[in-house]
């Protein structure tokens, strides 16, 4: 069963931001449970054996001010894919190496976070195969920040930013473009060919 | 949240406006731009002008900017007038019916971020039958007015979307490839009533232009 993460202030950005992998599992038979958030319980990450933390709209920064909803990502030990904002999140919280805690963050943020808008389809170089890409691809960015790759993390496209980066030694995945768009082979390979540990 | 609503008059952009209502945003503009290039990739063009009786029917005001439609100068044109609609109306936010165009989604995508609006699409990558299907659920009574790829011609402006074209699509996506939704610019439609009007629009007269396969029809509603 894998947990789908809203992490959209916004009602309305539900549609365009969780629904779309929501769509992608259901058209593969995947099963899986939505939640947001800020009502993610113990319950739920025992429920899970992979989670997808999704990503949300250019100007929406809410999570930032609820970090400490995220520390479980820490002790979670289960496959995790974070899209754009998720990938963001699931990086502040394996970098603090303190808990993070509610309103607490700004100027760690500051530190961590760098100022890029990439809009629309770029070109990405994967250096190595990531969830089913390799070499040249075409893909959807939709950001204003990004995080460099830290030292817990291995980054798999060419350049500064990255894209494509999965922790060392945990089955922790990060894109920072949106496979939900003309990259959907990348959730499908998630979901159904990454194991616990690998 | 205040929004205004890039709005063709078509099925998208209207449906859009719905889904935004029925999750309990204030809906303070629809902002139309009516292209005087027919050949627009960033704007719907057939009976444009008719999304003054639209957003009558629905009592919601809207603004209505006119551009030459060259490429970059449309760009220009859009932002002018979404600048208006967060003067004029507060609005923090603009809906689009996008779907599956990352060439218009981006450009908007972009005016918002540069005016400090959140941008919102709530049909997003949303499966083609799931959407017309969505469509005939809630009431939306739908007609052709620009048909714009082969097998379509002239025959197929003014037919209403229902059960049965949804079979006709079906059919055609399978053996021409044709979106059935029309997402690749294979037609265009024009909402006559929807849960958002007041008053159901009747076409009352038509004129159709073009020739094989692309045809565009401006009708009279009242």
């Amino acid at each position: 069963m894998i947990l789908i993460i809203n992490v959209c202030k916004e009602k309305l950005h539900y549609y365009e931001f969780v629904k779309p992998i929501e769509d992608i599992l259901k058209k593969n038979k995947i099963a899986f449970f939505t939640k947001h958030y800020t009502e993610i319980k113990e319950s739920d990450l025992k429920k899970a054996n992979k989670a997808i933390i999704c990503g949300t709209s250019l100007k929406d920064f809410d999570y930032n001010k609820h970090l400490g909803k995220f520390s479980w990502i820490k002790n979670f030990n289960k496959p995790i894919l974070g899209i754009c904002a998720g990938m963001q999140l699931m990086q502040i919280a394996d970098e603090l190496d303190r808990q993070v805690k509610e309103l607490d963050i700004k100027s760690d943020l500051n530190l961590i976070v760098k100022k890029k808008t990439e809009i629309g389809y770029y070109f990405e170089n994967f250096k190595k195969e990531f969830l089913s890409l390799k070499g040249k691809h075409e893909v959807y960015h939709l950001h204003n920040n990004y995080i460099p790759t830290s030292k817990n993390f291995e980054q798999f496209n060419d350049g500064k930013i990255p894209q494509a980066i999965k922790h060392k030694t945990k089955p922790i995945y990060g894109v920072l473009f949106h496979p939900e768009v003309r990259n959907k082979k990348l959730i499908e390979e998630f979901c159904e060919v990454v194991k616990f540990y690998n | 949240m205040k929004l205004g609503v890039l709005f063709s008059g078509g099925k998208d952009s209207t449906f859009a406006t719905w889904i935004a209502k029925r999750e309990g945003y204030e809906i303070s503009c629809l902002i139309s731009i009516a292209s005087e290039n027919k050949e627009s990739y960033m704007f719907h063009t057939p009976s444009i002008d008719k999304t003054k009786k639209q957003a009558k029917a629905m009592n919601i005001p809207l603004i209505f900017k006119k551009t030459k439609g060259k490429k970059e100068d449309e760009l220009k044109d859009l932002k002018s007038a979404i600048k208006k609609a967060k003067e004029k109306y507060k609005i923090e936010g603009v809906v689009t019916g996008a779907v599956e165009s990352v060439y218009q989604a981006s450009r908007i995508q972009k005016i918002c971020n540069e005016l400090n609006l959140e941008c919102f699409n709530p049909l997003w990558q949303k499966n083609q039958f799931e959407l017309l299907e969505d469509l005939l659920k809630n009431k939306f009574e739908i007609i052709l007015v620009g048909v714009f790829a082969f097998p379509l011609d002239e025959k197929w402006l003014g037919k209403k979307i229902d059960k049965k074209f949804i079979e006709e699509m079906k059919k055609l996506n399978e053996k021409y490839k044709i979106n059935p939704a029309g997402e690749g610019g294979e037609f265009e439609t024009f909402v006559l009533n929807c849960p958002l009007f007041e008053k159901k629009l009747t076409v009352k007269n038509w004129k159709d232009f073009g020739e094989g396969n692309s045809w565009r029809r401006e009708v009279e509603v009242e």
